[in-house]
């Protein structure tokens, strides 16, 4: 590049601060890239659910349990092909610091309610076998070193006791965002030894043959119920996964507000720094306009010095955070899903360009506009 | 041959006519140039003397297309250079002028080598070439063996022959020397202007200098006084006659 080593020597005569202004670009970038992580595993749910199912919970509270008898019931709803049930379990294992999810699942009918959850037949056929035997996910498994065979004591919160399982399988994702840090082990086994809500289950996934229909299904679902014992409030699982992340709060808005200070701040300390460097190199710009480079050169010099500056600095502080999260869940189970994509990166690059390139306008202009003559008579 | 009369031919190298330069400090208009003419010719060296303020450096500008004038006209080798857009100027200098400054304005984080490369950046020379060019204006400013010295590294007679192989390099129409020696001591100084001579001797370069110095303006063919902004005499000077 015949310019090159002109940009290269523009951004090396101030190492520290070329550094400075570069690393704050990287922790910039860095932070924009993990705030995107944790808003994703937060979305996780909601983007991966299935649109052709619908999840049917008790209308007082997700804690209230349905009759396991509403099965039947809803399996002959005209638009329903599939009916599958689970329940929280919320034991700990060994402290109650290693969070993960534990269901309760219909061993008949789950595999098939959820096939981007994919167990080989040989692992699910031994499950079946075992009264005692769960399937973990693949990141759970990868968390506790876990393995086919190991036996894994949980001790119940919500249903006393210490449960043994046997691990029978291992189940992976189809798609990288696919949670795979779930404990499914058998309903009946549960069912067996709770000593209470005998005959209850904690929810119903239900898949529809049409997914348009979902919202007369919906409404169909909840008026079969209604005036029973056991209301039902259904809903489709997108948008049961997208109330359970509003509870939360508005985790959006949170963080695009702090993405958003994160960027103009940035914005004020590399603008700053460029209109200094500009400012300090006054002369030497006019004597590139002496010897014959346009204005145009000039504005493009300085611009070129911010993007390569905001680009290395993105890249590494987008680098720091793809390491980071190779790294899996900080939280020890709270964001399953903590991953990276990589359209989160290409934003984040362009972001960096972007903020590089209104960071450097202005100094750029001045040095565009600066007259030989005036800049030469200035010490 | 040089002529302040205004009645220098059309074959002049230089010709300037009616060159007036006025700046306004808030309600005062101040008259830096009053309507100066002036022909050079090619492979004259011609020294502009004059006490401060009377208008030498911003001759210079003006002839090297670094200002425009606020009346009056610039014709070099047929080009007047005044009627020119801001841009067209630009690239008229990259081809036309060889600026040597009294600070040198070496750039401090390019080498010797990259700071005569620069004007050649503007032209379609490849890589080899443009070495080639920069390594034959090291070697006429007797500098060969420091090329890959940054500006720190040199002392200020060698930054000035740094800036004066990065005037030279693209063979321009002609030098413009803003006190090429103001900041030397003796010494450098005189290398330096047997440096200009020879450019202009041997080379058969056209040189125009503003100094302070008499011994430096001796060395020029021609001496021209400027006061309140009039050129008022011509001397043939020096040891180069």
């Amino acid at each position: 590049m015949k310019y090159g080593h002109l940009i290269l020597s523009g951004l090396l005569r101030k190492k520290i601060r070329t550094g400075l202004t570069a690393g704050s670009f990287a922790v910039a970038l860095f932070l924009f890239a993990i705030l995107a992580v944790v808003r994703g595993a937060f979305q996780q749910g909601v983007d991966v659910a299935g649109a052709d199912r619908l999840v049917v919970l008790n209308r007082v509270s997700i804690i209230q349990p349905l009759p396991l008898a509403y099965r039947d019931r809803l399996a002959r709803i005209p638009g329903v092909t599939q009916v599958t049930f689970a329940n929280w379990f919320g034991g700990v294992y060994q402290d109650e610091r290693n969070f993960f999810p534990q269901f309760a699942i219909d061993r008949e009918t789950y595999r098939q309610m959820f096939p981007e959850f994919v167990v080989p037949d040989a692992e699910w056929q031994a499950f079946l076998a075992d009264r005692e035997g769960a399937i973990v996910g693949e990141a759970l498994a990868e968390r506790f070193t876990w393995k086919v065979g190991d036996r894994i004591p949980i001790r119940g919160t919500i249903f006393p006791g210490t449960w043994e399982f046997n691990i029978r399988g291992v189940y992976r994702g189809q798609r990288v965002q696919d949670d795979t840090s779930q404990f499914w082990f058998r309903w009946d086994y549960l069912d067996e030894r709770k000593s209470f809500a005998k005959g209850f289950v904690g929810w119903y996934t239900v898949r529809i043959a049409d997914p348009d229909a979902a919202v007369r299904l919906v409404k169909t679902i909840d008026e079969l119920f209604a005036n029973s014992p056991s209301e039902t409030r259904t809903d489709t699982e997108k948008a049961f996964a997208a109330s359970w992340v509003k509870q939360m709060g508005n985790i959006q808005l949170l963080l695009l507000s702090i993405g958003s200070v994160v960027f103009f701040t940035l914005l004020l300390v590399a603008g700053n720094t460029m209109a200094i460097a500009v400012r300090e190199r006054t002369r030497e710009l006019a004597v590139l306009k002496a010897v014959g480079f346009s204005n145009g050169f000039v504005l493009t010099l300085v611009i070129a010095e911010t993007l390569v500056v905001a680009a290395v600095g993105g890249g590494v502080g987008l680098g720091l955070a793809k390491l980071f999260t190779l790294r899996g869940d900080p939280t020890g189970g709270l964001l399953p899903f903590f991953y990276l994509p990589p359209s989160v990166i290409i934003l984040g690059a362009a972001l960096a360009l972007a903020v590089g390139l209104m960071a450097g306008i202005l100094p750029a202009l001045s040095a565009a506009k600066l007259r030989v003559v005036d800049a030469l008579r200035r010490v | 041959m040089v002529r302040i009369d205004g009645r220098g031919d059309a074959n002049s190298l230089i010709r300037a006519r009616g060159l007036s330069k006025t700046y306004q400090r808030g309600s005062e208009a101040i008259h830096v140039l009053q309507g100066l003419n002036l022909d050079v010719d090619a492979g004259d060296f011609v020294a502009f003397m004059g006490p401060s303020g009377s208008g030498k450096t911003t001759l210079l500008n003006l002839l090297g297309g670094l200002d425009v004038p606020s009346a009056g006209s610039v014709t070099v080798a047929g080009d007047e250079i005044t009627r020119m857009s801001a841009r067209k100027l630009t690239a008229w200098r990259a081809r036309h002028v060889g600026f040597v400054f009294q600070m040198y304005n070496l750039i401090p984080v390019l080498t010797a080598f990259q700071n005569i490369e620069l004007p050649l950046l503007l032209t379609g020379l490849s890589k080899a070439e443009r070495s080639r060019h920069v390594e034959t204006a090291l070697a006429v400013v007797g500098l060969a063996d420091r090329m890959h010295h940054y500006p720190r590294q040199l002392s200020g007679g060698q930054e000035q022959r740094v800036g004066i192989a990065r005037a030279i390099v693209a063979d321009p129409t002609f030098l413009l020397c803003d006190e090429p020696t103001g900041d030397l001591d003796r010494k450098s100084a005189d290398e330096i202007l047997d440096l200009l001579e020879r450019l202009v001797g041997e080379h058969g370069k056209t040189a125009l200098m503003v100094t302070h110095d008499p011994l430096a303006a001796e060395r020029a063919r021609v001496v021209l006084h400027l006061e309140k902004g009039v050129l008022v005499d011509t001397v043939t000077a020096g040891r180069a006659r």
